[in-house]
């Protein structure tokens, strides 16, 4: 059944052609091939489940001349967080564009950004990775511009400058590396890099330029307008699926394409901007005068966590430690992407509810959007990482990693950032719960809320209860 | 001593720089714009001209490739951001009319 990895790309791609083509049909096109979508991935995902990693070369050309796809237990699971983000995201954006020329302007870029992320995680060969990489800025910074009004624009237009300069340092990498050893294909690349100044040279413009596009601190610069300023289901794709991309490809570059070349500076460095992007985001999220600003500030956070991960699995020798540090970042990514997507959504609703998102006016939230206010707290639950969600887990096991190796500081980061968390978390909820001057009859909106209490159930119970076959099932693919 | 290869390699990096230096510093849109597209054209110039194997033997015809569609990426990036940037002078325009 690895043929469902063509139509994993296929569909989202047609789908958004289609929609281009009838925009008055578009938002059912959309649904129905992200639906077929999803069902690609889980037909990918269960046979990697049972047969391990697969590969695939289109259109019957030999490895290395034609384009291959692999699947291995990484990649399926970043596709099935993009099929289900994607659906949810879907399902909500039916009913929020009520002007139909918005509408027929977000499918065909939605799908085209769902097909980018799509390629982007079973691409196997370097060049094919700028491709889906420039494609999915492309197609994000397109829709951030959606809102409409200035601060989106503008926010859209340092979108795409440091998009564009992300992937040129990328592809500039990827020059020197087709120079140094005449292929792109990842694992022949990987077979042969070495510590010589070309490998480290590559490393560094094609690292440099994903954490440009990734927004580790102190890159993030460009992140809380873009992902603020957007309409909500954008925000959701945007901080839950597009930042992670740039985050897969830093790992599989770290683990699989330059193990050989990375300098244990490089480990430590990665570590000391994570640990800044947790505290400095997480502050930053305190600070916040407005939900989805908030919301921004707290992805900048969370991709700390992902990179302090990364940098434990650097140093972490091969061995159980080493595969539960790499589980514990999977899981991490995974649960942020539930537990924001639900957080953008259900702050869409409660925008759209009240007229504007300023957390010190949400008093009353909770009697007139208790659904919402519900998915709320469940994301908080996850971005805290508070039993018995995915991110419990995973910080568990980075912080017991982290104990284990004498890293007292990054233990001590990681506290800080949960309490923050916590904070900014329970700020909201505060107002929420507050009395409101005016009582007012609850409201459910069904259609409305679903997507974003899904999302939220999914992050906080779904990934924290399952969570048990995680690690074999990436373990039983190394 | 300098053979064709290294001399447009060396042209394409000092290219790529100014490129890089421009888009940080300038704060102008248009010229931050031109800037990248420049940093682009040095990249690319590099890339091809690794593909050089010496006189009278063929190039490598795969950094060529990857370049054209480098091209194409670049001036669909370059229509985003024009159009982004007639929409924000529309609106700025418009603000300062009220």
């Amino acid at each position: 059944m690895n043929e469902a990895m063509a139509f994993v790309i296929a569909t989202p791609l047609l789908g958004a052609m289609v929609a281009a083509v009838f925009p008055r049909q578009s938002h059912w096109l959309g649904v129905l091939s992200l639906i077929l979508n999803a069902v690609a991935v889980g037909l990918l995902l269960a046979f990697t489940l049972s047969q391990g990693k697969s590969t695939m070369v289109l259109g019957g050309w030999q490895e290395g001349l034609g384009i291959a796809l692999h699947a291995d237990a990484l990649a399926t699971l970043m596709l099935a967080l993009t099929a289900c983000v994607a659906l949810a995201v879907s399902f909500y954006a039916t009913g929020y564009f009520h002007n139909p020329r918005d509408a027929a302007r977000f499918w065909p870029l939605w799908l085209l950004l769902v097909a980018a992320l799509n390629g982007l995680f079973l691409a196997g060969d370097l060049f094919n990775l700028y491709v889906t990489l420039e494609l999915l800025g492309l197609s994000a910074v397109a829709l951030t511009a959606l809102g409409g009004k200035r601060e989106s624009i503008d926010a859209a237009l340092r979108y795409l400058m440091v998009g564009l300069l992300g992937s040129l340092g990328y592809l500039a990498g990827v020059a020197i590396l087709y120079t140094a050893f005449g292929t792109l294909d990842m694992q022949q690349v990987g077979d042969q890099v070495a510590v010589d100044p070309a490998s480290e040279t590559a490393l560094v413009l094609m690292t440099g330029g994903l954490l440009l596009k990734t927004a580790l601190f102190p890159l993030h610069f460009w992140l809380p307008a873009a992902h603020s300023n957007a309409p909500a289901p954008v925000s959701a794709a945007l901080s839950a699926l597009v930042v992670k991309a740039g985050f897969y490809l830093v790992l599989r570059l770290w683990t699989e394409v330059f193990p050989q070349a990375v300098p244990e500076q490089g480990a430590l460095l990665l570590g000391v901007l994570g640990s800044m992007a947790i505290l400095w985001g997480s502050w930053q999220a305190l600070r916040a005068q407005r939900l989805k600003l908030l919301a921004a500030y707290s992805t900048v956070a969370q991709l700390g966590y992902l990179f302090v991960g990364l940098a434990l699995l650097v140093i972490t020798p091969a061995g159980a430690a080493h595969d539960l540090v790499f589980g514990a970042i999977v899981l991490m990514a995974l649960t942020h992407g539930f537990a924001k997507s639900s957080l953008f959504l259900a702050i869409g609703v409660v925008q759209q509810h009240a007229g504007h998102d300023r957390i010190d006016h949400l008093d009353g939230t909770s009697q007139r959007l208790p659904a919402t206010t519900f998915a709320i707290a469940l994301a908080g639950v996850a971005l805290i990482g508070l039993p018995p969600s995915g991110a419990f887990l995973g910080k568990w096991h980075l912080i017991s990693t982290s104990i284990n190796g004498g890293q007292w500081l990054l233990v001590l980061v990681m506290g800080i950032g949960s309490l923050l968390a916590a904070a900014y978390i329970f700020r909201v909820l505060g107002h929420a719960f507050g009395e409101a001057a005016f009582a007012s009859r609850p409201v459910n909106n069904a259609s409305a809320e679903w997507p974003a209490l899904t999302l939220g159930i999914i992050a906080t119970l779904g990934l924290g209860l399952g969570s048990a076959w995680v690690w074999p099932f990436l373990g039983g693919a190394a | 001593m300098l053979d064709a290869s290294t001399l447009y390699g060396l042209l394409g990096i000092f290219l790529a720089s100014l490129g890089l230096h421009a888009t940080i510093l300038q704060r102008d849109i248009l010229r931050r714009i031109l800037a990248i597209n420049i940093l682009g054209v040095g990249v690319f110039l590099v890339f091809i001209a690794t593909a050089y194997n010496g006189p009278g033997v063929a190039p490598d015809a795969v950094p060529h490739a990857l370049v054209l569609t480098g091209i194409v990426v670049a001036v669909a990036a370059t229509a985003l951001a024009l159009a982004l940037q007639r929409r924000l002078e529309m609106l700025r325009r418009e603000s300062d009319d009220e």
